[in-house]
């Protein structure tokens, strides 16, 4: 969003005002919820059904039919880790395993200070190159247990030198 | 003349490490004061060799390849802007085994161009097919399409021609094309390559189904785990925009079409046209019922083509040289080419555009060169999450609809997911399940409940209770689950089940 940061639950005008004509306004709205503020707070779907003329029920049930939107905050760190076919021929097993326990939390869990989210996700289209996992929108390819923990501790750095 | 060299954009290689070997190569560059054009192309589709760079010498691309980060300097040590010798140095592109011996009438540029530019397009032949499209009109568009005897390649195979027929047909003030961008099946990115190589090639075809159908306003629904595939589009369609292309009168004809991209939120049933539909309208993601058809009743209640974004790509070149040449590649009711993807545990994984009628054998081991890990290739899957588990023993079938409905197996979007010897059938069975009762829209019974006892009584089996009994249960309850079903997901999800058991016995304590 280009003007101010929206804080956890004002939704601008504006927003609402850019998608209220739109035929079937509802998930580009909720995407730019949620690419604004990270998720789609529940104080804020009054607001949206009464933009967009649905009810809250409504509002309420297509957010919870898509896997993608969330109604929490996640992680500064959102890793999506492929659970389909072709990730499980090469493995991923073994890297599900290490991540969960070296991240010591399940799927749809957030690490307790807030860095790390995990999310299962059924393919991302580098299934010849696989495990694959995503982190934040950069995808990684053939990803092992050892280049997990590599790959997260080049994202600390590269976090750390931004202060 | 300056140098250049070729670094592809495409998220196969991004995850392969290309963004830092790019960043390397400006370092290099810089360090060094050399003036070195760098061009971001898109991928060849030569996975297992990504990152992999071209250099272009007298005219022909020299390829390098996996480059990592730490390969930059000491490839421009070896002279490679004039195609110096190399350990990594592969040769001329067009030369690799695995590109001379495909058929690649849709994936011809891949590579080769830079996605967003259109004059690279337009000199690697883009846009005939729409200008003879422009030329003929409506009705001998139909006719071609009809002849080339294109069938859909997001997986129900249905005749291009007579679907768009249907829609040209049906006399109302607005109809729609919606482009199926949500490649869900697990082993396929033959979409997404579209998308982010050869971005233009979908749009083409797009206005060209347009003109066919009397249609004006399209949208891709492109899935939201492809975010560069969403830039790359983005980009190209307002490069269109801005070149008159798309909006009103295009190219001065009295043609308009408008594209609007929406991004899908992770579902995969919304890959299923109607559900798909129901999520372009801003519900939820629930199946409809048929009839009515989307091409009588489709997108807010107007006649739609929803057609798969391969089915749009295969257009243009059935417009620019006929459905008669198209027609003459591959078998039986199969026409044209299918852009195979391997995948999982494959030495050489990638996209292999070929047209229908070869062996799973050629394409598993003259091109997939075996496994990844060396170990013998127990089973395929071929066309997704709901296709089936082939045993080795019938790797002679030839990849073809027909051939494959045969052996109760589906080609679908033409993914094939290698599993070596490691692999336990039961926990692949168990999860197509687990993965039926995640993605269930939930509208009918036997996929939503059938699918989560399916899960349990798997679980069962696999711990040894009463085998016999459980095996029995499951068999009941695959067949209620593909008579009974509304749509494919709850109706297929039995035949990589069953599949799994009458093959591999012995993983079931049978
Ligand atoms: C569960 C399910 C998932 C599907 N997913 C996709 C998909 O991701 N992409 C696609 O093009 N078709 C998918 N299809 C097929 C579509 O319903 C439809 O047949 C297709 O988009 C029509 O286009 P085509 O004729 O060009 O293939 C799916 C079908 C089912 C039942
Ligand atoms: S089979 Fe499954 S996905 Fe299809 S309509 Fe029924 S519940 Fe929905």
């Amino acid at each position: 969003m280009d003007d101010k940061p929206l804080n956890a639950l004002k939704i601008p005008q504006k927003l609402f005002d850019e998608y209220q004509n739109l035929p079937g306004a509802l998930l580009p709205l909720l995407h730019a919820v949620q690419g604004a503020i990270g998720y789609i707070p529940d104080d804020a779907v009054p607001e949206i059904a009464k933009n967009l003329n649905l009810s809250r029920a409504e509002v309420h049930g297509v957010i919870s039919f898509y896997h993608y939107f969330r109604t929490s905050p996640p992680g500064r760190v959102r890793i999506q880790l492929c659970r389909a076919e072709a990730c499980q021929a090469m493995d991923s097993a073994s890297l599900e395993q290490h991540v969960k326990s070296s991240l010591n939390i399940d799927y749809h869990q957030t690490t307790a200070d807030g860095t790390y989210s995990l999310e299962p996700v059924y393919c991302l289209g580098n299934c010849a190159c696989t495990p694959s996992i995503m982190i934040n929108d950069q995808i990684y390819g053939q990803v092992s247990p050892q280049s997990f923990d590599n790959i997260l501790s080049d994202l600390t750095i590269v976090e750390k030198d931004q202060g | 003349m300056n140098k250049t060299v070729y670094i592809p954009k495409d998220f196969s290689a991004s995850a392969m490490g290309v963004d830092k070997v790019l960043a390397e190569f400006y370092k290099e560059i810089n360090k060094r004061q050399i003036e070195v054009e760098i061009i971001r192309t898109g991928s060849f589709g030569i996975c297992w060799l990504e990152p992999l760079i071209t250099i272009d010498v007298n005219g022909v691309r020299i390829a390098y390849g996996p480059v990592e980060e730490s390969d930059v300097a000491s490839l421009l040590d070896a002279n490679i802007l004039s195609g110096g010798e190399h350990p990594l140095k592969i040769g001329p592109v067009s030369d690799i085994d695995y590109i001379k011996n495909q058929e690649r009438l849709i994936f011809h540029r891949a590579g080769f161009t830079d996605p967003l530019s259109i004059s690279d397009y337009q000199q690697h032949g883009g846009f005939k097919g729409l200008q003879r499209a422009l030329e003929i009109g409506s009705k001998a568009i139909l006719d071609e399409v009809i002849n080339s005897g294109l069938r859909g390649r997001g997986g129900a195979a249905f005749p291009t021609g007579i679907k768009w027929k249907t829609v040209y047909d049906t006399d109302v003030d607005q109809k729609f094309i919606v482009c199926n961008a949500d490649e869900g099946d697990s082993g396929t990115f033959s979409d997404r390559m579209v998308m982010e190589s050869d971005p233009y090639l979908l749009l083409e075809g797009m206005i060209i189904a347009g003109i066919a159908v009397g249609a004006t306003m399209a949208y891709i629904y492109l899935r939201v785990e492809y975010p560069l595939s969403a830039e790359v589009l983005g980009n190209a369609v307002q490069l269109l925009y801005e070149k008159g292309m798309l909006g009103k009168n295009i190219l001065g004809s009295d043609i308009c079409f408008d594209v609007e991209i929406r991004i899908g939120a992770g579902a995969y049933i919304c890959g299923e046209e109607t559900s798909l539909l129901e999520s372009l309208e801003g519900k939820r993601g629930e199946v409809r019922f048929k009839p009515p058809l989307p091409a009588i009743k489709g997108l807010f209640n107007k006649p739609t083509v929803v057609n798969n974004v391969v089915t749009l790509a295969s257009v243009p070149v059935i417009l620019e040289k006929g459905g008669a040449y198209y027609k003459d590649y591959g078998m039986g009711r199969s026409r044209g080419t299918l852009p195979f993807q391997l995948a999982g545990n494959i030495k050489q994984g990638g996209l292999v555009e070929k047209a229908f009628g070869l062996s799973l054998n050629e394409i598993l081991y003259d091109f997939g060169g075996g496994s990844a890990s060396g170990r013998p290739i127990r089973t395929v899957q071929v066309g997704g999450p709901l296709g089936a588990y082939i045993p080795e023993s019938q790797f002679d079938t030839l990849l073809d609809y027909e051939t494959f409905a045969q052996i109760g197996a589906m080609l679908g979007h033409g993914g094939i997911v290698v599993f070596d010897e490691t692999v336990n059938m039961a926990n692949m069975a168990r999860y197509a399940m687990e993965f039926c009762a995640i993605e269930s829209c939930g509208k009918c019974t036997p996929c939503r409940i059938g699918s989560t006892r399916g899960t349990e009584i798997i679980d069962k089996i696999l711990s040894g209770e009463n085998t016999e009994l459980n095996l029995n249960l499951l068999d009941d309850l695959s067949t209620t689950m593909r008579d009974a079903s509304l749509c494919a997901m709850g109706g297929l999800t039995p035949y990589p089940v069953m599949s799994a058991i009458k093959h591999f016995p012995e993983d079931f304590n049978i």
